[in-house]
């Protein structure tokens, strides 16, 4: 009971930074395809201007997804970070890679500088959403057994690829929206259009990858393949897939700014199934998240814990959130700290 | 008895870089640490004065404060997560058999985290914008989120010291955990105070050393003395406290972690009247070479009499207590902060005497010079009790209960050296960049404070300004002064 409502929470978090770290993650996603200096320079200024006040807030969830994985399902973070160590490794690089040529990016004077720094910043925002998908793509396939060691046999397969895609093209998809709807919100009419573009180019995308994602039969991931197309994971996935479509025309709308919830509801949809897919195994008919349970006391202390930080951080979260829509923050300008 | 060499070639061979990558990683996310749980407090103090008393340069100090707190934040969530990443990484047996364990701590930490992560995003952007106190009121809670924070990671380090709460059944695997004995072990406390103050201690020194330099340099505005005085007077009073709490720890590891204070102190055999030794080398043998030697003052300072019965090295097999290298590394580290820990005092007496005696700054150069290292000194101070606790600790990850080398990942060895490579590369890319974007900073404001504009920094090149620090405003919104009206 504790174990499966921890389980919940867990899955939670992951939706969370499936949507907050995928926001940022696709805006990097457009950074990197934004084009020359000269061409990219509006977008690139859009998004970075964007991104900022919520830049970390938005990447805490990851390092409480870890927490909640190591203290609930002790086995389970085990066995993950044994078998898939060169993806988890490589997303690991990816982050750091990330801070460093989002942080030396703007300090540099010299373009050529600043061209390799910004490939830096956007290449690895490509990188990691794919490893972190693909690592999840492993996981859903089962071929994570307790016990497996590292090789490549259990993350470079079709469902861990596709994955890894379908996780990018998520991103690029969140990472379009939220740009659209900054775009006007900053009074910015000429890069509306070009990331709404992109915003469908991206619902397209996410579409099609979930259909081929759906043909892929490895006889590895027969369960979650049964759970998504049946039942409750199908509902779930079918409600996605409306999510997109109801985003795509959102965003051309007049209410763009409910295009943001419809695509945020779209990707947590699509974590959601895949969760729902998966019950009751955390790795699929190997370890269930009974086994996989660490010692009750702390488990309850967990579900405590989080139920103190909702009632701390919910309100918090929603005032940040709120205040960056209404344009109440903005960044300290030269004069301020100049006079 | 069985030599270092011949102990290590019994050690898997991905050890060694788990080790290095993990004291690597580790030694560079500390740097960053002190600032991040400090640094809001240090600037509210500022703004508070600044709000209190419509004093336009503290609020100008706070405002550019935070500018560096956003550049800092960034960089520390980066290491941060890399850290939690090489716990899996790294170490999954560890994590595999005691991550319910101790890892409440961790979830506390994580949630204190993201609290500090949202106010810090609030209190950054909403200088323009939000009133005034509104503003300072949202930014209050930052230390005690951050308290929060550190309360998780050195519950989970004093876990790993000095493990409790838990039953082992016939396997060896924990059961029965019972979370208040988990997460209050007895090395929690000491530790806790210990950190805390000296996060706060180095963040007062750090910033103080800044505005030092400038004093140094003959900039003797107002600006600079208020910049010095704050964060110095801040971490001059914590100095003393510290020094009961580093002597108060000592103790309590003496108790509760033998084997570790006898690495700290270089004790081989047990005994009473224990001299002290003032550096100086352990050898295989046992004897030490080089250093000064104090006779008794070991035994006294541990138990307040000479005949203070301390346990030495010898008293457990080789293989479960530090080697002679480690232990000397250990007693060094343990040194050195104690050295740095000294003279600090004397530097704080310094300032309460000129204070006491003429309300004024002390007018030496010298005092200056050594205000501009005390940042850095502390810093090194800081790396040193981390050493200390972490290299005393070995050869046990969980102290008695396993092994760092049953903990280790199964991961061959030269992917681990590859990652270590890499790592270490883009540290130090990373890094760089955090000081060249501080000193740019400061560079440019330097300018601007003596008139003459940045206006060549504006140029409206593909992308210009400073992360978060100075940048255009969006419109030409930005014609008030934020927080400067009452």
């Amino acid at each position: 009971m504790t174990a499966s409502a921890v389980a919940w929470i867990l899955l939670l978090a992951i939706a969370a930074y499936a949507c907050g770290g995928g926001v940022d993650y696709g805006a990097g996603f457009w950074d990197l395809l934004a084009g020359g200096a000269d061409r990219g320079k509006r977008p690139r200024w859009l998004i970075d201007h964007a991104m900022a006040p919520v830049w970390e807030v938005n990447n805490v969830w990851l390092i409480f997804v870890l927490v909640l994985m190591w203290t609930g399902f002790p086995v389970f973070f085990q066995t993950v970070f044994t078998a898939l160590w060169l993806p988890l490794a490589l997303a690991a690089v990816g982050l750091v890679l990330r801070g460093a040529g989002f942080a030396l990016r703007k300090p540099t004077r010299r373009l050529a500088a600043r061209r390799v720094y910004g490939a830096v910043f956007a290449v690895s925002s490509l990188l990691t959403p794919f490893f972190l998908g693909a690592a999840v793509g492993a996981v859903a396939s089962g071929r994570v057994a307790p016990g497996t060691t590292a090789s490549a046999d259990a993350w470079a397969t079709t469902t861990s690829i596709m994955a890894g895609l379908l996780t990018v093209a998520a991103t690029a998809f969140l990472g379009a929206v939220f740009l659209t709807v900054d775009a006007r919100r900053f009074e910015a009419s000429d890069l509306v259009g070009y990331f709404r573009r992109r915003a469908w180019i991206g619902a397209g995308a996410l579409l099609l990858l979930g259909v081929l994602g759906l043909t892929v039969t490895d006889p590895h991931a027969a369960y979650v393949h049964h759970g998504l197309t049946h039942g409750a994971g199908l509902a779930l996935v079918l409600l996605a897939a409306a999510a997109v479509a109801l985003t795509a025309r959102l965003v051309a709308g007049r209410a763009a700014g409910w295009a943001r919830y419809s695509s945020v509801a779209a990707v947590a949809l699509l974590v959601a199934a895949w969760g729902c897919a998966q019950r009751p195994y955390l790795v699929p008919t190997s370890l269930t998240v009974r086994q996989a349970a660490g010692a009750s006391a702390p488990l309850q202390w967990m579900l405590i814990v989080a139920l103190v930080a909702l009632v701390l951080i919910g309100p918090a979260l929603v005032v940040l959130y709120r205040l960056d829509t209404h344009g109440v923050l903005e960044p300290l300008s030269d004069e301020d700290v100049t006079r | 008895m069985k030599t270092a060499a011949h102990l290590l070639a019994n050690a898997p061979a991905q050890l060694l870089p788990a080790r290095e990558l993990m004291a690597f990683t580790l030694a560079s996310h500390i740097l960053l640490v002190p600032l991040g749980v400090a640094l809001p407090l240090v600037t509210l103090l500022m703004h508070y004065r600044g709000l209190r008393r419509a004093d336009a340069t503290a609020l100008l100090l706070a405002r550019r404060w935070s500018a560096v707190m956003a550049v800092q934040f960034a960089v520390g969530i980066v290491t941060g997560t890399v850290l939690s990443f090489e716990f899996g990484l790294l170490w999954p047996g560890m994590m595999g058999r005691w991550g319910d364990v101790f890892g409440l701590g961790f979830g506390v930490e994580a949630w204190a985290f993201f609290l500090e992560a949202i106010l810090i995003a609030i209190y950054l952007y909403g200088w323009r914008r939000l009133k005034p106190w509104t503003h300072f009121w949202l930014g209050a809670p930052l230390p005690l989120a951050a308290l929060m924070g550190a309360f998780g990671i050195i519950a989970a380090n004093a876990w790993m010291n000095t493990p409790q709460g838990f039953t082992l059944d016939a396997n060896g695997d924990p059961v029965n955990v019972t979370v208040r004995q988990a997460v209050f072990t007895p090395m929690f406390g000491p530790q806790y105070w210990h950190f805390a103050v000296a996060m706060f201690l180095t963040a007062g020194y750090v910033v103080a050393g800044v505005y030092a330099v400038g004093w140094l340099r003959g900039r003797r505005d107002r600006y600079h003395r208020l910049g010095f005085t704050v964060p110095f007077t801040l971490a001059a009073i914590l100095t003393p406290v510290q020094f009961v709490l580093g002597d108060n720890i000592a103790r309590q590891i003496f108790h509760k972690q033998p084997i570790k204070f006898a690495a700290a102190e270089l004790v081989w055999n047990t005994g009473t009247h224990v001299p002290e030794y003032l550096f100086g080398r352990l050898q295989e043998d046992g004897s030490v070479k080089g250093g000064l030697k104090i006779p008794q003052l070991d035994s006294i300072l541990a138990g307040f009499s000479p005949d203070t019965q301390v346990t030495g090295l010898n008293t457990v097999a080789a293989d479960d207590r530090p080697t002679a290298l480690q232990a000397t590394i250990v007693h060094w580290t343990f040194d050195i902060m104690a050295t740095i820990g000294s003279v600090l005092i004397l530097l704080a007496l310094w300032y309460a005497w000129c204070w006491w005696r003429r309300r004024d700054l002390p007018r030496s150069r010298w005092f200056f010079r050594c205000a501009a290292l005390a940042g850095v000194a502390s810093l090194v101070t800081v790396e040193c009790g981390w050493i200390t606790t972490e290299v005393g600790r070995q050869p046990w990850i969980v102290y008695q209960n396993m092994r760092v080398s049953e903990a280790v990942t199964p991961t061959a060895a030269a992917s681990l050296w590859t990652m270590f490579g890499i790592v270490v590369a883009v540290y130090v890319l990373v890094f760089g960049a955090f000081l060249a974007v501080v000193l740019k900073m400061r560079t440019r404001w330097r300018l601007a404070d003596e008139g003459v504009g940045p206006a060549s920094d504006l140029a409206d090149g593909p992308e210009s300004g400073t992360p978060y620090g100075p940048r255009p405003p969006v419109g030409a919104a930005g014609a008030r002064t934020p927080g400067g009206e009452l």
